[in-house]
């Protein structure tokens, strides 16, 4: 197949659909049928005129990133289909919600760099923090490398929600 | 069943016309223009049956096997241009439904059909004869639908009607709960406003025409492939490729889909291309320094080994679908567009700025008569009595007897050896006249094709060229067919064998033919008569033009069972993982350099 050789890159592709039943199978199916990567997905209704975002990270040949978007665009319910990476600069930012059950000097230590880190406590108990922390993902992942030696047990991703810098909109 | 109440807040409006969903569902049909219905009766769809006995505006057409309705669709729309329609039932209505439907997509065929659905307060309880059918069709559809609210039911009626024929045709599901059929719902007229989100580009980018127009123009050894696109343009579409062809002498050939866009008796055409093309549309594929691609793919079947395809052209692609360009060949100059507005804008460019150079051009045909001497498509025929039938000559002489018949002649086929055999002997003079399973090759398509190409078109001559093999996969519409007294004619090509697979496992594995051949078939003429129609057969060279002629002559349906030789391959043929320039001409020819390779192998 066409795209099978030359580099990889990481795309940021934002996806305006319409915020019906069945949209999401058809993106996720579309990835999966074709044999695609998604390395990250986010979905929520944007506005009150029925429409959703849906924001997916994958990576492939130049080629094959086309092909992708092409491929999204002839979705019925799609209206519009925008590759963040190439059309400019854009902010990416993810959301990670990280339990780290530890306590004396390992808990101190993990609440030291959570605040390095500017990252939010949003729950504690006497042995456990979740910590909140906003960023890009290469900041949530190493937060995460610094976290697993002092306890952390659980985690949960928002995956990334995108958007162009400046007055672009995908409009 | 059930009884949700209507009145209130949140129905209708008290001044709406409101009727029961099933009166509403054909009320929307009856607008959008659908004359007949190829269905299948059950449980969950027993209101829109009811419905339909009490009207007499739209035609149902009972169906033997849910897969068939849709291949009947299918050669209706075909054959028209307009969209099939299809009524099955839930559950296994319409999982059968399934591979006619992804035979739609592939082959981009307008159809909608209509599903039924268990009561929405069941779904998903796993009730009787339930699927998840938007679920099962999401892949298998263009778009799909489930309808959950009555106010709902027309507006997606008339949307999936306008999803399936605009833009790249497709098929469309839309799924119906019984108790949407029943209970009221608003009657809305289809709207004028578009879509909120599909808005298919037809109009092509003026920068891309006069850039494809300048490429043209500088071109000494121009080649025209073209495919289905032209026809699911419309008539107008081959008329203008016709035109451009005469207007510029640019050789032109035609996917296994387009066949019939350009007259197979215009001097321009090189024949079919692809692996199992003529000699010299190949070659031309290959040496050509400009490539015009108006409505065809780059399938697989048509471009080889992808690093050796058409090496040294530029290349311009025109497609209504974005996705298809770039896919599987780097093109020079991308359009997106419907082809019969591609076609009309590059004929406007090239008659002001001129096309190739006549004197270039006049070298390009040269060579190519020179591939064209070949005669690739050649066969022996031996003229002795009781000779054996070659399935060419079979082909060939249907090809002139029908024409003598002067009838209007449309031909459907199932999938195999059979079917490429027609599409290289069978000259094709207009567009619509030609159905056949490209993309998905489904076995068993050419009979139920037929059935509704002949529902459209009563008084013409509707044959399926037929394998012995592919006929019993949908032989049950030989009742359809005998109950609408439809005189459809099955031309079948009996070797006893799969005989591609047969094909295959001679040149690829060995001659181990493993399971490829059919012990125990049936007696054709016998089964043609037990389903009400006429039987005959050709043993020998000595019966087939009796054969043909007694069948085109009968004004019922007939099955004729012509035995052919059994050890006949189809050549030429470009083996998996080979180059266009790789051909194997036939079995005592020069192999010109083919080979199978272990990556070709592993291709289908």
């Amino acid at each position: 197949m066409l795209g099978e050789t030359g580099a990889l890159r990481s795309a940021t592709i934002a996806v305006l659909v319409e915020n019906e039943a069945g949209v999401l199978a058809r993106v996720i199916g579309l990835f999966s049928g074709r044999g695609y990567n998604i390395d990250s997905l986010t979905v929520a209704p944007i506005d009150d005129k029925g429409r959703s975002r849906i924001t997916v990270v994958t990576r492939g040949t130049e080629q094959v990133i086309e092909q992708i978007k092409a491929q999204l665009s002839r979705i019925v319910p799609v209206h519009k289909v925008a590759d963040l990476t190439v059309e400019g600069p854009h902010v990416a930012r993810e959301l990670a919600l990280i339990k780290v059950v530890s306590r004396g000097e390992p808990r101190m230590e993990a609440l030291r760099i959570a605040e390095a880190f500017r990252a939010k406590i949003v729950d504690t108990s006497i042995e456990s923090f979740v910590f909140e922390l906003t960023g890009a993902t290469e900041k949530i992942d190493a937060f995460l490398d610094l976290m697993r030696p002092l306890g952390l047990v659980e985690l949960s991703r928002s995956g990334i929600a995108a958007i162009a810098r400046g007055t672009r909109t995908i409009e | 069943m059930t009884a949700t109440p209507h009145a209130g807040s949140t129905g209708p409006s008290p001044n709406a016309d409101l009727a029961p969903g099933a009166e509403v569902l054909l009320r929307a049909l009856k607008e959008q223009g659908v004359e007949v219905i190829f269905g299948y009766p059950g449980g969950a769809v027993l209101p829109i049956y009811d419905a339909i006995f009490k009207q007499n505006a739209i035609r149902h057409v009972l169906v033997r096997h849910e897969q068939a309705a849709v291949h009947a669709a299918e050669g209706y729309a075909r054959s028209t241009g307009r969209t099939g329609c299809v009524l099955v039932t839930s559950g296994p209505g319409a999982t059968n439904a399934v591979t006619g439907l992804v035979d739609a997509l592939m082959d981009s065929i307008p159809v909608v059909c209509l599903t039924g659905q268990v009561p929405t307060h069941l779904i998903g309880n796993d009730a009787f004869q339930e699927a998840d059918t938007v679920g099962i069709t999401r892949p298998a559809t263009k778009h799909n639908y489930l309808v959950k609210k009555p106010e709902d039911l027309a507006r997606v009626v008339h949307e999936a009607f306008y999803v399936a024929s605009s833009g790249r045709p497709g098929p469309v599901v839309v799924d119906l709960p019984k108790d949407i059929l029943i209970n009221p719902a608003p009657y809305v007229s289809a709207s004028a406003n578009g879509h909120r989100s599909y808005r298919p580009r037809t109009a092509p980018d003026g920068e891309q025409i006069a850039r494809a127009a300048a490429l043209i123009r500088s071109a000494h050894r121009p080649m025209l492939y073209t495919g289905g696109g032209i026809i699911n343009a419309g008539p107008e579409a081959s008329r203008l490729l016709t035109q451009l062809v005469a207007e510029t002498g640019i050789p032109c050939t035609n996917t296994l889909m387009g066949l019939g866009a350009l007259p197979a008796s215009d001097p321009h055409f090189l024949g079919m291309l692809g692996m199992h093309g003529t000699y010299e549309a190949n070659m031309a594929m290959h040496g050509c320094d400009v490539l015009i691609n108006i409505g065809a793919r780059f399938d697989d079947r048509v471009t080889g080994r992808l690093n050796a395809f058409s090496p040294n052209s530029k290349k311009i692609h025109a497609d209504i679908d974005a996705s298809n360009i770039n896919k599987n060949v780097v093109v020079d100059v991308p359009i997106v567009g419907d082809a019969r507005l591609v076609l009309e804008a590059l004929l406007a460019a090239i008659r002001i700025d001129g096309g190739p150079d006549r004197e270039a051009l006049a070298t390009w045909w040269r060579q190519i008569d020179g591939w064209r001497a070949r005669e690739s498509l050649k066969f022996e025929q031996s003229r002795a009595t009781g000779a054996i039938i070659k399935p060419q000559h079979a082909v060939r002489r249907l090809y002139e007897l029908t024409q003598q018949s002067g009838r209007e002649t449309f031909i459907t086929t199932e999938v195999g050896q059979h079917q490429m055999w027609a599409a290289q002997h069978f000259g094709f003079e207009k567009p619509n006249h030609w159905m056949t399973s490209g993309g998905l090759g489904t076995m068993g398509y050419g009979l139920p094709a037929a059935m509704g190409v002949q529902v459209a078109h009563p008084d013409a001559l509707v044959i399926d060229i037929a394998g012995e093999a592919s006929i019993l996969m949908n032989i049950q519409e030989m009742a359809t067919v005998a109950q609408y007294r439809l005189p459809v004619k099955v031309f079948i090509l009996n070797n006893q064998y799969m005989g591609m697979v047969r094909q295959w496992q001679e040149l690829l594995h060995g001659g181990r033919y493993s399971e490829s051949y059919s012990e125990a078939l049936p007696d054709f003429v016998k089964l043609a008569d037990a389903f009400h129609g006429v039987g005959m057969r050709a043993n020998t060279i000595d019966d087939l033009d009796r054969v043909i002629l007694e069948m085109i002559a009968c004004d019922k349906a007939v099955i004729a069972d012509i035995a052919v030789d059994q050890g006949e391959n189809v050549y030429p043929m470009i083996p998996s993982g080979a180059a266009h320039n790789e051909m194997l001409l036939g079995p005592d020819k020069n192999r010109d350099n083919a080979e199978v390779t272990n990556a070709g192998m592993v291709l289908v």
